[in-house]
């Protein structure tokens, strides 16, 4: 069969196949049959992004665009797109969910079929978000991703779950409103749409790129950038929108805090990229050092914030905050070189994260704590664990040869070419990192072992598979990150010309 | 047409029929039966453009798509309340065929309300819709808070009714030039407004705002809907609240549109006092059945934005808004009068013993949120759309959706409460629910996200 003629398109079943798979997963009884279940569709849905990556990358293809006729009267249409800010953002999101599965494979919940299929759904929500061509759509998923990943919070979440995750709720969906009137009111300024006969089919449209085309004056693109970037700022989240996070990554079951902090929060990243900069060049450079001030204070803040941390989640969490507050400057700088490390970053940051929280699983499932002053000499008894942890750890201080030192040092010269002051400021952080990263390895892993940590164990095969895998992927993006830039390089560059 | 005098019509005979019925459930079936009646009829005359009764009425009264889907929506929603809450009404007293006779007369009310064509056809609507549900108010007559919301909802009725006829006196008297009462001739040139033709639109808005129960004219709806009961209260919130919007959009649209520019701002005022008070005092309530009357006084203030903006989007947003508050209002208020305590307390563990009631409890309350894929979204989103389209008083914009956000808070306490909290009090072993009860809760949840995704199902007969 030709390749060209295959009229499969792929961003649709990415969203509907994990929709389709966490439904089933309802219906399922048996608790190991969800879970292999859960598994098996999350790796089919990693082949469907693999293929589809595959076609991306070969430009004679079709396949990457679908359209379907939605709410005619007012101009919505389900239209999805595979473009280059979305593509390694849809892979991040396939090939997480079946390590988060492996990861935790031997957890038991109570109603798994309901926490796997909700989960899934998230999958499929989020899916969808970095998929959207069309801002309605954009918004339906961007809240569809938040309700299951709501539940499975306040349901299988930590003592004060119902709290933490009521507020993470409130403050999104107050951005998410805000956002609402921002694209109710680039919708009312855009063209006609007319069919290819010249009639009219409806007064405004949703689509992107009739957003993409609106003519604003100065003063509508201030007030709808910041409509916009607070909804993005609450969910990335960028300093002083945060506080909901460390609450929120404490409280959440493991699987579903990596959810969160893999890819959930790239949501707001993915946002800024495709919907925010292009749509409001002019808003973007006058605030630029606004946004870029509150997010060096961001990493700064929080960097000192996880040295003080006690408990491993809330130093991960505080870190989380660091890593993505340097990626929302980078990306204000609009410079070519920045705005590739982030694209690669959001990608490198997800799996590293992702590691250090399976790490953390493992210690707070077979210990009961999670405490750094109560734990040490991890290493004694679990050499495996030690080793993976400390590659981790390595990638998340940015070394070189590890994934996160290219992307890192990208962002980092383009925050350089901005202003040097910002750059010096935010350089900090890696000294920070480096300090409450290692001071945690030293202080859980290395020492006496106390008479709490000798009885952890080795790990077992599921999560030697899942943190290999993560280990590999460090290395291997680390040594050779071309293929990512590939991916993304072209929609970079058509959005830098907005800025030139 | 039709609608009215066959929900006319049927009143009596459901009226009369309580002398020969002698089980206690045949009105429900009676009823049902003349309701479906009345929806094929209506739905003739929309979609074939034929009235079965051909009646010179001077013009008094005007059918089209707007008005004809609205009462189609607004029979539909009741028949829904018939079939869930059938039985309870027959619990609230022993003159079961008179209640049934009464709501009849009430729709014979809202069909007329949404149809006038002159300002005595309004007010003969208003009132027929309004003096039943009096009765149905005070209904549960052994009850003290019954009595008590009866009386205070007649004399604060009557009192809005003594407005609404001054403020038409003042708008006939005032358009000196014409003397009628068809609101199309009273359609006020844009320029400097005649005082009477002002001191009468007051009057009539503050009628109107009473009648949707809109701040600062709300203070009747929390006691009233708290003392009734509450198979009517899910009556009164919905269906009749939609019926007061829909004459007052028409009312405003078709006298007043031209001068919008000169009542814009004190609509804006009502409808932010109206979000404020309902979100903010809802936000406080332990009684379920309490925190909806406020809720419904919220949604309310959200359904004012139609008013405020008067476009396309606002005519075919309050359709979609009567739709989507409906369901999902007579949804939750099924699900309240099953509970043996009203409080949010006791929804605890409702998902262990009760999941039917529970999955589809949380639809309705995502689509009072306003949760996309829920019609709630698509209503709220086309109100919003009309408010940002009209680009006068942005602020009462970023008003709205501050306060639906709070709104989120208050229905999601219930959703915790159903799944995430434990009940520690005895458990409730004898619900008095029928498959057949937990099935139309189904379809309801259903219906709501097929609207919530393809509001289409609703808008398109507008085009029709």
């Amino acid at each position: 069969m030709d390749p060209q003629n295959i009229s499969i398109t792929f961003p649709h079943v990415l969203i509907f196949f994990p929709l389709l798979a966490g439904g089933i997963t309802f219906l399922l009884k048996r608790h190991i049959a969800v879970k292999n279940w859960a598994l098996f569709s999350s790796i089919i849905t990693l082949v469907i992004s693999l293929v589809s990556l595959y076609y991306a990358n070969n430009t004679t293809l079709n396949g990457l665009d679908f359209n379907y006729e939605w709410i005619k009267y007012i101009g919505a249409s389900f239209s999805v797109s595979l473009d280059g800010v979305g593509r390694l953002l849809t892979f991040l999101t396939a090939v997480s969910f079946p390590i988060i599965i492996t990861a935790t494979y031997k957890n038991e919940y109570k109603n798994s079929n309901i926490f796997y299929g909700l989960l899934l759904l998230t999958q499929a929500g989020l899916m969808g978000v970095f998929l959207a061509t069309d801002a309605l759509v954009f918004y339906f998923f961007w809240e569809l991703a938040l309700i299951p990943v709501y539940f499975l919070c306040s349901r299988w979440g930590g003592e004060k779950r119902i709290a933490a995750t009521f507020k993470f709720f409130i403050y999104t969906f107050t951005g998410s409103l805000l956002m609402l009137i921002g694209i109710i009111y680039m919708y009312l300024h855009t063209a006609p749409v007319h069919d290819k006969a010249g009639t009219l089919i409806s007064e405004h449209s949703f689509s992107i790129y009739y957003f993409y085309a609106v003519q604003l004056s100065a003063e509508q693109q201030n007030w709808l950038f910041w409509l916009f970037f607070i909804a993005f700022a609450i969910k990335m989240p960028v300093f002083p929108f945060h506080t909901w996070q460390p609450d929120t990554y404490e409280q959440s079951p493991t699987a579903v805090t990596m959810v969160l902090s893999g890819v959930m929060v790239k949501m707001g990243l993915l946002g800024v990229i495709r919907w925010l900069l292009p749509m409001f060049p002019q808003a973007v450079v006058k605030f630029d050092t606004v946004v870029i001030a509150l997010s060096v204070i961001g990493i700064v803040y929080a960097s000192l914030l996880a040295i003080r941390q006690d408990d491993l989640k809330r130093l991960v969490a505080y870190s989380s905050i660091a890593h993505i507050g340097l990626m929302c400057a980078a990306i204000f700088t609009t410079k070519q070189i920045g705005l590739e490390g982030v694209m690669i970053q959001m990608f490198n940051h997800g799996i590293n994260i992702m590691g250090l929280w399976i790490v953390i699983e493992l210690i707070e499932k077979q210990l009961g704590v999670r405490k750094i002053s109560a734990l040490a000499g991890v290493a004694h008894k679990a050499p495996v664990l030690t080793i993976m942890l400390v590659v981790i750890a390595f990638a998340n201080i940015a070394l070189p040869l590890t994934n996160a030192f290219v992307g890192e040092f990208m962002m980092f010269s383009g925050l350089f070419q901005f202003n040097i002051w910002f750059a010096a400021a935010a350089l900090v952080s890696i000294i920070l990192a480096a300090v409450y990263t290692l001071n945690m390895i030293q202080k859980v892993f290395y020492g006496k072992a106390n008479p709490l940590t000798v009885s952890i164990k080795e790990i077992s095969l599921n999560e030697k598979i899942a943190l290999g895998i993560i280990v590999v992927a460090i290395f291997l993006t680390g040594i050779y990150p071309q293929p990512l830039f590939d991916l993304t390089k072209d929609s970079v560059t058509e959005l830098i010309t907005k800025f030139k | 047409m039709n609608a009215i005098i066959i929900t006319a019509v049927w009143g009596i005979v459901m009226m009369f029929g309580g002398v020969f019925f002698k089980e206690k459930s045949t009105p429900k079936y009676w009823a049902i039966a003349g309701l479906i009646l009345a929806i094929i009829a209506n739905g003739c005359e929309l979609v074939l453009q034929h009235a079965f009764f051909k009646i010179d009425i001077k013009d008094m009264l005007t059918f089209n798509s707007f008005n004809l889907t609205f009462i189609t929506v607004v029979l539909l929603c009741t028949l829904l309340l018939f079939l869930l809450n059938g039985r309870d009404i027959e619990k609230v007293g022993n003159n079961v065929s008179e209640y049934f006779a009464l709501i009849f007369f009430v729709l014979c009310g809202v069909s007329i309300a949404a149809t006038f064509n002159t300002l005595l056809t309004l007010f003969l609507g208003i009132e027929i819709l309004s003096i039943p549900l009096y009765i149905l108010t005070a209904s549960d007559k052994r009850n003290l808070k019954s009595n008590e919301a009866g009386l205070k909802y007649f004399l604060m009725g009557a009192f809005s009714t003594g407005i609404l006829l001054m403020g038409i006196t003042f708008l006939y008297g005032g358009n000196a030039a014409a003397l009628s009462f068809y609101i199309s001739n009273l359609n006020i040139g844009v320029g400097k407004m005649p005082v009477m033709i002002a001191i009468g639109l007051v009057f009539v808005l503050i009628a109107m705002s009473f009648k949707v129960s809109a701040a600062p004219f709300h203070f009747w709806a929390p006691d009233v809907y708290d003392g009734a009961p509450t198979v009517f209260t899910s009556f009164m919130a919905t269906i009749v609240k939609a019926a007061g919007f829909i004459a007052f959009i028409r009312l405003f649209a078709n006298s007043f549109g031209n001068i919008k520019g000169q009542w814009q701002v004190l609509i804006a005022i009502i409808a932010a006092a109206t979000l404020l008070t309902g979100n903010i005092t809802a936000v406080f309530q332990q009684s379920v059945k309490r925190m909806l009357a406020y809720s419904s006084i919220a949604q309310a203030g959200f359904m004012l934005l139609s008013i405020f903006a008067l476009n396309e989007f606002a005519k075919e947003g309050i359709i979609l808004y009567t739709a989507a508050y409906s369901l999902a209002s007579i949804g939750i208020f099924a699900i309240l009068i099953k509970m043996t305590d009203y409080t949010i307390d006791g929804f605890n563990g409702l998902a262990k013993q009760q999941p039917i009631l529970a999955i589809t409890g949380t639809v309705f309350l995502l689509s009072l949120t306003g949760i996309p894929l829920t019609a709630g979204f698509q209503a709220k989103l086309y109100m919003l759309i009309a408010a940002v389209k009209d680009g006068h008083q942005n602020w009462l914009v970023i008003v709205a959706v501050l306060c639906a956000a709070i709104s989120a808070y208050y229905y999601f306490k219930i959703i915790q409460a159903i799944y995430f909290k434990e009940n520690n009090s005895i458990v409730n072993t004898d619900w008095d629910i029928t498959p057949a009860f937990k099935i139309l809760l189904i379809i309801t949840a259903l219906l709501i996200i097929i609207i919530g995704i393809f509001p289409t199902v609703i808008t398109n007969w507008l085009h029709y």
